[in-house]
This record gives structure tokens, sequence and C-alpha cells, in this order.
């Protein structure tokens, strides 16, 4: 833990001082305070736990399970096609990402690889989901922290993005899109031009945000300084995504793995941020969905013409072994570890999902906060109650 | 950056360079801790470590090898399930099954595994740990004063496969109600809604109210774009 700057030694100060008042018996008479289960600031039902010492928390924790589904008993008994089904409704808000890294794993299992043209529509339909699932949260974030217009702005410019989702897998929060092998079906026409102007608007989206969000100073003292995770912390947790890389470490799972997804063929950049902090968090968050607009702008120009769908059996079967594939999701590493045994559905899945972990640190990230920076630390995390109950 | 090319087919065994070094380097610091390995060339490493040496074999992988991410932890249970996959037609007798164990990659002589996924996070080079957990009162170390985000992971384990996890002393129950009985992933636990009520896909597609045939539907109307 070195290379601290003054705010996160301030914030450790806090936390170590609210142990202390614990061992020495100076605890005034505490009290708890539940938020939630129901709370905005908790995009579903998670309810915390915090006992407050005056305005200041000793202990906290959340409390899961409230939207507990069983997917990986569930996924036992379902075909490998029918899979998708259930992990579109783990992370909601970008449910075509949540498909990819399950079907890579069934089509490393099989041995197959989607035609070029699958892989391109893939990528670009991963980004279209991390826009949807991004700019919420941007839009989100200023409800949480007491400013009103950014979720109007979010919520206008995300169904643009919902629009060109629906408009080519016919659901739009739930595409069930992705095969094993390729796509359900091809674009429909004018669709990349389409998209390219809304490519545009959310550029400007991104930038109004900017203005109205991270420029202002209410906003700045609210996040900077809160909830600091120094890298080696975040690591042990497994955090992932924008939070990882809020904490200065450099690691993006579309740049630093090979799949067969087209990531690689667009320039764009993976930003971090040294300071850890909750205004890192968002920040990170806000540049990566320039990128993102960037990564499709770039592929819709390239895209191959070609088949959609490999050659694969009417009824799949995946042979015997097992695989792992993970991607960088919306919300962070979102990973399939699949075992087949040669049957027509999987023998076990554990889903690896960013949530689950990233919101794992509260008990160690809320204790010493004051009671507001609760809701700046959660709405930062960022996290989505499918994604934790699974 | 290396490309994953569909043309380029290669009849050679792929040899990789970087999983045996790493194997080995593994092998030499964990000694006879490690009792089996796998490697799928270009795609994943897998090891085994004998139960009682879990602990300190994940701690030399953090420390000597630097695996300093925490993937995820979870367990298998590698008996096939009583029940199938819930499909069966009530009224018929049960079919044989194959009750068989066999154990995945790496090897087990136990019916559960408890496995980990570790990370190198400068090299981005990952790899899972597996381990034996004896049948009758399962039970292992915990890892949580390696790395502190096993806590929820071991405890999601111990609720759904009923694994005690030694020296983690906060293992309540994530998700389940605090009297439930019963761990939920383990292959003889019954998925009660197939049990409740026979597998519709059974029967053939019902017939339609009126009795009619049901029309073979075009493909929908979206044009291609290419």
């Amino acid at each position: 833990m070195t290379m601290l700057g003054d705010r996160q030694q301030l914030s450790y100060i806090a936390s170590q001082a609210a142990d202390a008042r614990l061992n020495l018996e100076l605890e005034t008479e505490g009290m708890t305070l539940n938020i939630g289960p129901q709370h905005p600031a908790t995009h579903g039902t998670l309810r915390i736990i915090a006992r407050l010492d005056g305005e200041q928390v000793v202990w906290a924790e959340p409390a899961c399970g409230y939207m507990h589904r069983g997917y990986e008993k569930l996924t036992e008994v379902r075909t490998f096609p029918q899979v998708t089904t259930l992990v579109n409704r783990i992370d909601w808000l970008g449910s075509f990402a949540n498909e990819v890294p399950f079907i890579l794993a069934a089509e490393k299992l099989m041995g197959v690889e989607a035609p070029t043209r699958a892989q391109y529509i893939r990528t670009i339909l991963f980004e279209l989901s991390r826009i949807a699932n991004v700019s919420l949260f941007l839009g989100d974030l200023g409800v949480q922290l007491g400013a009103i217009t950014p979720v109007f702005l979010a919520f206008r410019d995300r169904e643009y993005v919902l629009n060109l989702i629906e408009s080519a897998t016919g659901g739009r929060f739930h595409p069930n899109f992705d095969r094993i092998g390729g796509l359900k079906d091809d674009l429909p026409a004018g669709w990349i031009d389409e998209t390219r102007a809304v490519m545009k608007k959310l550029r400007n989206f991104c930038d109004q945000i900017e203005d109205l969000l991270f420029g202002n100073e209410i906003f700045q003292s609210r996040t900077r300084g809160i909830g600091v995770i120094p890298r080696d912390v975040a690591l042990q947790y497994g955090l992932s995504g924008a939070n990882l890389r809020a904490s200065g470490v450099d690691w993006d799972l579309r740049r630093d793995q090979t799949l067969p997804m087209m990531w690689n063929k667009a320039d764009w950049k993976v930003w971090t941020h040294p300071d850890g902090d909750s205004f890192a968090r968002c920040w990170i968050r806000l540049q990566e969905t320039r990128e993102s607009t960037k990564i499709v702008d770039q592929l819709l120009g390239s895209i191959p013409s070609g088949p959609v769908m490999a050659k694969v059996p009417k009824i799949i079967k995946v042979p015997e072994g097992e695989a792992w594939v993970s991607t960088e999701n919306p919300l962070g590493e979102m990973g399939y570890y699949v075992v087949s045994r040669g049957d027509l559905g999987p023998f076990r899945v554990k889903i690896r999902s960013a949530s689950f972990n990233n919101i794992s640190i509260t008990p160690w990230l809320l204790r010493g906060v004051y009671v507001p920076d609760i809701v700046t630390i959660l709405a930062s995390l960022y996290f989505i109650l499918g994604d934790i109950d699974r | 950056m290396k490309q994953l090319s569909s043309s380029s087919e290669t009849t050679t065994p792929v040899v990789d360079v970087v999983r045996e070094q790493m194997l080995e380097a593994i092998k030499g610091s964990l000694g006879d801790a490690l009792i089996d390995s796998h490697i799928k060339p270009d795609d994943d490493l897998w090891i085994r470590v004998r139960t009682d040496s879990w602990r300190t074999s994940v701690q030399k992988l953090r420390d000597v090898h630097s695996f300093d991410y925490f993937g995820f932890l979870s367990a298998i249970d590698w008996m096939p399930s009583p029940y199938g996959r819930g499909e069966d037609d009530p009224t018929e007798p049960a079919p044989e099954r194959d009750m068989t164990i066999r154990s995945g990659y790496a090897g087990g002589d136990t019916r559960m595994q408890v496995f980990i996924r570790i990370v190198n996070s400068t090299t981005h080079f990952g790899l899972t740990v597996k381990v034996d957990v004896a049948d009758s009162a399962p039970s292992i170390e915990s890892l949580i004063t390696i790395f502190a985000g096993a806590n929820w992971h071991e405890r999601e384990t111990h609720e759904m496969f009923g694994i005690d996890f030694v020296g983690h002393n906060d293992l309540r129950n994530m998700y389940l109600p605090v009297d439930f009985e019963g761990h939920p992933l383990r292959k003889d636990f019954p998925l009660l809604a197939r049990m409740v009520k026979p597998w519709p896909g059974i029967v053939d597609v019902e017939p339609l109210p009126g009795g009619d045939e049901p029309e073979p539907v075009e493909q929908d109307s979206k044009d291609g774009d290419a």
C-alpha cells in the first residue's frame, strides 16, 4: 500500500479510527441502519445492514439472496442452446454480453468457430449492450448523488441503443440472439447507417454527462477520496472491470486474451486511473462508453459479407471436457466454467459473475465511512442484483 | 496480439511452451503436493493438489508464482444425478443410469472437488487449481487469509455443497433461509420443479384449440444486409 494520496490516507485513518473505537470500548450507543431491500441505490433488492456510531459506519454487510434464482442448478436440466435464455437474465441491462462467454465456452468444447461476419456482429452487439448498460449507470449515478437531470438524458439516449438492439435481435432486454456456431439472424437492412448515427448521439451524451456531472463541484466533492480501493486489495477480492482499472490495474479482457471476437480489429484505449476512489470508477466507465462507441463505429465499416452461422448439427451434443471462458462485460469479468459429459446439456456450469466479487468488498470498504457515502460507494461499485444472486 | 484464424489449419501437435514451462516451475515449488495436471494447448492449465496441503499450495502459488488475482472458488459434484435431467415420464419405470463417478481434467479420487481460478495480474496467465474433498463430512482449509475475496465464495460453496471450510468462522447462508435443509447443488438434491410436475417436453407439441395442424411458419421477413 505505497503511493497513497492525501485523500486515500485520510480515508484509511478514518477506517482505522472506527476500528480503534470498537476496540477501546469507547463506542457510544450504536444504531443499526437498514438500507434496502427496496432502495433506489441498490438496482434491485439488496439490503445493507450498517452498524453506526454517530454518523460513521463501524460495521456493514450486504444481505443478498432476495433474487436468487438458482441458475447453476437449472443449467443442469437444460440443453446447451437453452442455457442462453437463463443467462440473459443475469445482468439484465447488458443481456447480450452474458450470452457470449457461455456460447464461446460451448464452441470451444465443440471445436467450432463462428464465421467472421458473425464474430463482427457479436462484438458490435456486445459493445452496444455495454453502452446501454453503462449509459444508464451514468444517469443513475446523478440521481443517487442528488442530480436529477442526467437520468433523463440517460434514459433518452439509452432508448436509441435499445431500439438498435431490438431491430437487430427482436428483443429489447433479453435478445437471446447468440447461437452455438454463430447468430440467429443477419442484420436488418439499413441497420449500419442507423447505428452510426446513434453512436454520434451517444458520444454527445458522454460529453454532456462529463460537463453536467463530472465537472460539477458537488459531484466531485462527494466522490473524490470516497471509498478508496488500493490495487492489492482490489486484486485479492477479485474485483474486475472498471472497478479494477480505477485502482490502477491495466487489465482488460478484451485486449489481454485471445478470443474469437473482433476487439483487436479496432483501435481503442484501455483507460486506467491511479486514485481508486469513487470518482475514478465513475470516470473510467464514462471513458469506456466513449471507447465502445469508437469500437462499434470502426467495426461497422469492416463487417465482411458471408454467412452468420457455421455448420453445426441440429441436435447439439457437446463433447466431454471442461472449458473456462470469461469476457469483459459491462460490469466486469463474467465467466463460465462449463463441464460437459458429452450430453445434450452441461454437467455443471459455474457462473462467475462480476458483481458478486465486486460487492463482496463492501464489508471492508464501508467501514469508517459516513452514511451518505454508503450510497456513493455502492453507486460507484455498480452492481446489478441479478448479477450477484444469479 | 495473437490472432485466431480458422484458415490456418496445422496438423502438427501443438506444444504449449508457456504452459509447459509454468507447470515445470509449479512442480518445482509445490513438490509432492502436486498430484496431477492437465494442459490443453493454447487454452488452459489445470492442476490438482493434495488435500492436506491445499492452503500452503495456494499460498505458494500466490507468493512464488504471483497468481495474485482471485477469480472464483467453487466446487463440483462428480456423481451423475440419479434423477437425470428430470425429463423422465413418471408412468414409465425409471431408466438405467450409469452412476459411476468420473472426474474431469487432472483426475480426482473423491466425489466432490473444490476448485479455484487464480490469475497472474501482470502476465494475465490463469490456471485452475482443484483439490479433492473427503466424501464423508467434507471439509477443507479456508483460503480466507490468502485471498480475502474467498470469503463469500466459501460461504456460497458451503451453502450449495455442504463443504466445511476450516478457519472460516462466518459460514452463514447467503441465499437460502436459515432453516433450509440440504445442499442444492449436490447432484442427489432433486430439482423440485421437475419432481412435482412432469416435464412437459415428454408429450409432443399439443394440438391447437381448433384442432388444426399449425401452419408451417415462413422465415421472418427481415431483410439481410449482405
